[in-house]
């Protein structure tokens, strides 16, 4: 790929960059959240079509319109969230796009699969329904579904980003064995660790623009971080915990509660989460971890146990109650917890707008003058008229945070609070959650990142399939055994 | 050479020219009917968009016909903009046109400073009470209230013929009518011997509230946030349930005030015919006005245009009243599609791909 | 007067049963297909009226050119106007992806005004109701018992439960077509990301659904009546999209809602001659407080198509 640019709207996601994969080759797309790596494989898949630029396969000059022009050229895409569709079983996504005339010959269908699965050497059974399949068993089907189109080329979306350690593991023998094969993958990935531990080649990407590209071997981490971000290293360390015995403010006694299709999605949860003290609850997605978040955020109601915020039962209550009882909460999925069409301002009031009105009407001079003490505050860069959806990802969430810690809560309940932000942004969060521990709040930080949990967390609980597995200090654990407990397996 | 389309807000000039550009469109559309009664669809343009405005007699007339639009074109969209799909207001129109004929028709010993605002509350009660079955399933069960609201307004139809072939059928005429309300109960006149009647003002009391309501209540906050993301609202604490219940319900309302200002108003007494789709031409004004109140008024005021001078059109030209349907549902069309593509930037680009130079 | 639990009366009644859910058979499967594929088509209304008018329109033309199978001709006619309209959605919902709902009641009125219009232009202004002779019943077990009259039926009635019902069905989950338009209804990404064309697949499934739905009108039409009304349609098309809920989906349990409907409305019309002393307006509502109830009982936790009524675009 050369000189490919792509713009939308006034955003430059994609800034005359070139690409070069080689065969047998695992050459990773390395930059932070927002550089312009999905962008730009996107374009490579023919899901966008880039504004300048050429693509050329074995020096021949293409055009991709379409995805169907891509797998034609034997290229395919893992997406970081699956393209596939749930109420179908395995081969019927399998087969999706490359069936011969009218008639569906399922029986037929179901063995090709099995052929192919064994042939590429990976385990699927073609009659299972995507539905009730895990997320690691997902991933493996899509990247059947790419090689049974007969790719030669593997694009992966962040790939690791929904697995544990040990499936991390798995998935890497599997892409080393493809290189044997002489097929390419491009790994997109902005965990250095990885990076280095399976690549042979490395492109980043800063900002749109091409910052570097090396060889894995004649590289290392800080020099990656540096060209990623322009620092050597990123991140906080945490000053040294101090140990004090304050009262619980935030008690779940045996929560149990069912997920959207009537399962049990927590099956007894117990925690304590003290006055100045972050509880990380870690856990690979789908494992309860939104349900456990609906539950403390009041709209999700539990079938047994109970939840207390010092010492008061809140057990079911609304969010409305949950709010007055001192709880502040960060959704799971900021963008679509907020109202797009609505301003900063509006949004910002949403939560408490009795405090903004008298007799109905509303003080609009009031909440004007909110939203601007909030916006200096917090260093929000928008302005109180700014309808939300116009703003980036990183300022989105500090308007959230703003309207959150603005009332002081005594609890905080965060979920998946950086994803998809970029470093800067994280680093904000994370050292305002930092700050707020500080002050004496009592924070339940729920993440799919097991770095971040470990870098802010005083006690590690690890989630899996609805329980809890353990709870030890974060001071001293591995990732490899909360890797196996995220898994899992409990410890002998 | 290929047309791409990107997600860029067209320039402002495109946006405001918006409307001026639907209109011309649809009356392009649907000139092929004019020209098939040999007709000059110039003319036909002529007698629906300037006649009604020629002279008093006339413009007075289209404000008569823009009373019950004003009212439910508002009702309809209060409701779209809470997130409510209220098909149902005509439905609620007729249920409001039969309380008001109940209480009119026992009015006659009653003064018309009692009588009036027992008229109009016993109209707007009534769509409420209409429009509840529908909320509460939705809030309740959960079920699509598009569907429901649809059948019930057949049910009132159904009940109202009922009604008027049965205990209300006018004695002396044997005619699907009720008798007269009591005179008491007739809304005075605005302009003496006029048609223009205290709905007319009503109307505009209602869009004026509902203006209000939307933009200087928390009340319109809430709904406005139901309306564009119903979760992320429950999030913030709003109790969603209430607030589609309630919009449900002053919707109907809005609805059943529109029905008892064309019995009280204009009839004065119950017929089949009370609405000749007011409540579905609502649909098209909330729509035109794009959901907020004074594009929502205008919308109603050139539908009215529209009506009345569709009655020209047919007398003049020879062409069926029902041109005045079609061009409105054109209307409708175009001007959705218009105000979809004011998001969109249209541009031509050069084929990426070329070989380099 | 028969009793009600009689041999005669039942028997007329399921006959009547399978003739009144005909139409609703067409048109419900219609939408089942448009709603797998995540499009709400409210336009069903409209184009069932639309169907019936240019079938009836075309019908009666053709009969005066004298020519002969005219009320194929209709049929024809009514299944072009039908994918038209289909199409048209298409534009709205697909190409510009405005509002579902506003779309679809935008085309049921624009239907419905086309047709009265339509009418008027073409027949004028008549004393007398312009008709034809319509369809004939196929009557293959004459005489026997029973069987004789349940089976006196129209050719398009046999067609609708004997061909369309599990030829839809075989079609849905046992085509490569249906799969599409199921994977396009749940999840159009994968189908975009395996190479195939979201959007050919929604028009193609709307001018299907269109053209069922136009046949569903144009049967009440040529087959029932022998012409046109205004109120020909009076809400069929609303009660097919309260159908489609209730049978989740499913093409035969679309036909199975069909019936009940038709059970119910045939039922009404029977009570109506027994002599109840209700205002016959009552029996008429019946069938639509039926489709109420029906929906409140029958809709809990139904899990309706992932993209249902969302427009597709590779943001």
């Amino acid at each position: 790929m050369r000189g490919i640019s792509k713009r939308f709207g006034t955003v430059l996601a994609n800034d005359r960059l070139d690409f070069t994969l080689r065969p047998g080759e695992i050459h990773a797309l390395l930059g932070e959240n927002g550089a312009g790596k999905t962008t730009l494989m996107r374009i490579l898949y023919g899901l966008y079509q880039a504004d300048e630029g050429q693509i050329y396969i074995n020096s021949l000059p293409v055009t991709i319109h379409s995805p169907k022009d891509a797998i034609h050229h034997g290229i395919g895409m893992v997406s970081q969230h699956f393209a596939l569709v749930s109420p179908n079983t395995v081969t019927e996504n399998l087969i999706l796009g490359m069936t011969r005339g009218l008639r569906l010959n399922l029986r037929q269908a179901h063995e090709a699969v099995r052929a192919a699965a064994a042939q590429f050497g990976i385990q699927v059974e073609p009659e299972a329904v995507i539905r009730d399949l895990s997320v690691g068993q997902r991933q493996r089907v899509e990247i059947l579904k790419a090689l049974y189109r007969k790719a030669k080329v593997l694009v992966m979306d962040e790939p690791t980003a929904v697995l544990v350690p040990q499936e991390v593991e798995q998935l890497f023998s599997s892409l080393r064995s493809f290189k044997e094969k002489g097929f390419s993958v491009v790994f997109i990935s902005h965990k250095l660790q990885e990076v280095m531990a399976i690549t042979d080649h490395v492109t980043v990407l800063r900002a749109g623009r091409l910052a570097g590209e090396v060889p894995t071997k004649d590289t290392n981490t800080n020099e990656l971080a540096r060209l990623m971000v322009g620092r050597s290293t990123f991140g906080m360390t945490r000053k040294s915990d101090d140990e004090h015995k304050a009262l619980p403010a935030l008690v779940l006694e045996r929560v149990t509660t069912l997920d959207n299709k009537g399962l049990p999605a927590l099956k007894e949860v117990s925690l304590a989460v003290r006055a100045g003290e972050i509880v990380g609850v870690a856990g690979v997605s789908g494992n309860g971890q939104t349900e456990l978040a609906e539950v403390l955020a009041g709209i999700r109601p539990v079938t047994q146990g109970s939840v207390l915020v010092c010492d008061e039962d809140v057990t079911n209550a609304t969010p409305q109650a949950m709010m007055a009882a001192g709880v502040g909460r960060i959704p799971e999925d900021t963008r679509a917890n907020v109202i797009g069409q609505m301003t900063v301002a509006q949004n910002m009031v949403l939560e408490k707008l009795h405090h903004f009105s008298q007799k109905g009407t509303l003080d609009r001079q009031a909440i004007s003058r909110y939203a601007e003490t909030l916006i200096e505050d917090y260093q929000i860069k928008a302005s109180p008229n700014d309808p939300m959806r116009t703003l980036s990802g990183g300022n989105l969430q500090k308007v959230v945070l703003a309207r959150v810690l603005a009332q002081k809560p005594k609890v905080l309940v965060v979920a998946q609070p950086t994803r998809g932000l970029d470093v800067a942004a994280t680093e904000y969060v994370r050292s305002k959650l930092l700050e707020q521990r500080a002050e004496g709040a009592a924070i339940l930080l729920i993440s799919e990142d097991l770095d971040e949990i470990l870098q802010l967390s005083d006690m590690i609980a690890v989630l899996y399939e609805g329980r809890i597995m353990d709870m030890r200090a974060a001071h001293g654990a591995t990732p490899h055994e909360l890797g196996l407990l995220m898994a899992g397996v409990q410890k002998g | 050479m290929r047309i791409q389309v990107e997600r860029n807000p067209a320039p402002v000039w495109f946006r405001a020219l918006i409307p001026l550009m639907s209109i011309l469109l649809t009356f392009l559309l649907t000139s092929g009917f004019v020209l098939a009664y040999g007709a000059n669809p110039l003319q036909a343009a002529y007698y629906f968009l300037m006649d009604p405005l020629s002279n008093p007699v006339r413009l007075i007339e289209v404000l008569v016909k823009t009373t019950p639009l004003l009212l439910t074109g508002i009702a309809v969209a209060f409701a779209f903009s809470g997130g409510y799909w209220n098909i149902g207001v005509e439905g609620q129109l007729y249920m409001g046109a039969t309380a008001a004929t109940a209480i009119g028709l026992q009015m006659h010993n009653t003064p018309a400073w009692l009588a009036l605002p027992l008229v109009i509350l016993g109209g707007i009660l009534a769509g409420m009470a209409w429009a509840t079955l529908p909320a509460l399933m939705k809030v309740w069960l959960k079920i699509d209230e598009v569907v429901t609201t649809l059948l019930l307004n057949y049910v009132a139809i159904f009940f109202v013929s009922a009604i008027l072939n049965g205990p209300w059928r006018d004695p002396i005429s044997q005619w699907p009518q009720s008798p007269e309300i009591a005179a008491s109960a007739v809304f005075p006149r605005l302009i003496p011997r006029s048609r223009l009647h205290l709905g007319f003002i009503l109307a505009l009391l209602v869009v004026l509230g509902v203006w209000f309501v939307l933009s200087r209540t928390s009340f319109g906050l809430k709904m406005k946030a139901v309306g564009f993301n119903i979760e992320a609202a429950r999030f913030s604490g709003i109790n969603v349930e209430r607030t589609l219940l309630m919009v449900a319900l002053i919707s109907g309302g809005i609805a059943g005030l529109a029905g008892a200002s064309e019995v009280a108003g204009i009839h004065f007494h119950l017929i089949d015919a009370i609405s000749p789709g007011y409540g579905y031409t609502g649909i098209i004004i909330a729509t035109l006005g794009a959901l907020n109140p004074i594009g929502v008024s205008l919308a109603a005021v050139f539908i009215g245009l529209i009506d009345t001078g569709a009655q020209t059109v047919s007398r003049a030209l020879g062409v069926p009243i029902y041109l005045g349907d079609v061009l409105q549902a054109t209307l409708l069309l175009v001007t959705l599609g218009m105000l979809l593509l004011q998001s969109y930037r249209i541009s031509l680009r050069r084929q990426v791909g070329a070989p380099a130079e | 007067m028969d009793s009600i639990l009689s041999m005669t009366f039942l028997v007329g009644l399921i006959a009547a049963t399978l003739r009144v859910a005909t139409p609703l058979v067409y048109a419900t499967l219609g939408e089942v297909f448009t709603e797998r594929a995540g499009i709400l088509n409210l336009g069903i209304e409209g184009i069932m009226f639309l169907g019936a008018f240019v079938g009836f329109a075309a019908a009666y033309k053709a009969n005066e050119a004298g020519l002969a199978g005219y009320l194929w001709i209709g049929l024809f006619s009514a299944i072009l106007a039908g994918i038209m309209m289909g199409l048209l959605m298409g534009f709205f919902s697909v190409t510009l992806g405005v509002n579902q709902h506003v779309a679809g009641l935008g085309i049921t009125l624009l239907c419905t005004g086309l047709s009265l219009l339509g009418f008027r232009i073409v027949f004028g202004e008549r004393s007398v109701l312009p008709s034809i002779d319509p369809f004939a019943e196929l009557s293959p077990f004459k005489g026997v018992p029973v069987l004789g009259d349940i089976a006196s039926q129209y050719l398009l009635t046999y067609i609708a439960f004997l061909i369309v019902v599990p030829l839809s069905w075989w079609l849905l989950f046992r085509t490569s077509f249906g799969l599409n338009v199921r994977s396009v209804g749940e999840n159009p990404e994968a189908v975009d990301a395996a190479g195939l064309n979201v959007f050919r697949i929604r028009y193609l499934v709307l001018a299907l659904g269109g053209g069922l739905m136009a046949t569903g009108g144009a049967f009440l039409s040529l087959a029932q009546l022998g012409a046109f009304t205004p109120g020909i349609i009076a809400g069929r098309g609303w009660v097919c999209i309260a159908l489609v809920i209730f049978a989740r989906w499913h093409p035969v349990r679309a036909a199975l809602g069909a019936l009940l409907f038709g059970g119910v409305f045939a039922l009404q019309l029977r009570l109506q001659t027994l002599g109840f002393k209700l205002p016959f307006e009552i029996f008429l509502a019946l069938p639509y407080l039926v489709t109420i109830a029906a929906l409140a009982l029958a809709s809990r936790h139904i899990s309706y198509p992932g993209a249902y009524l969302k427009p597709y675009r590779r943001e």
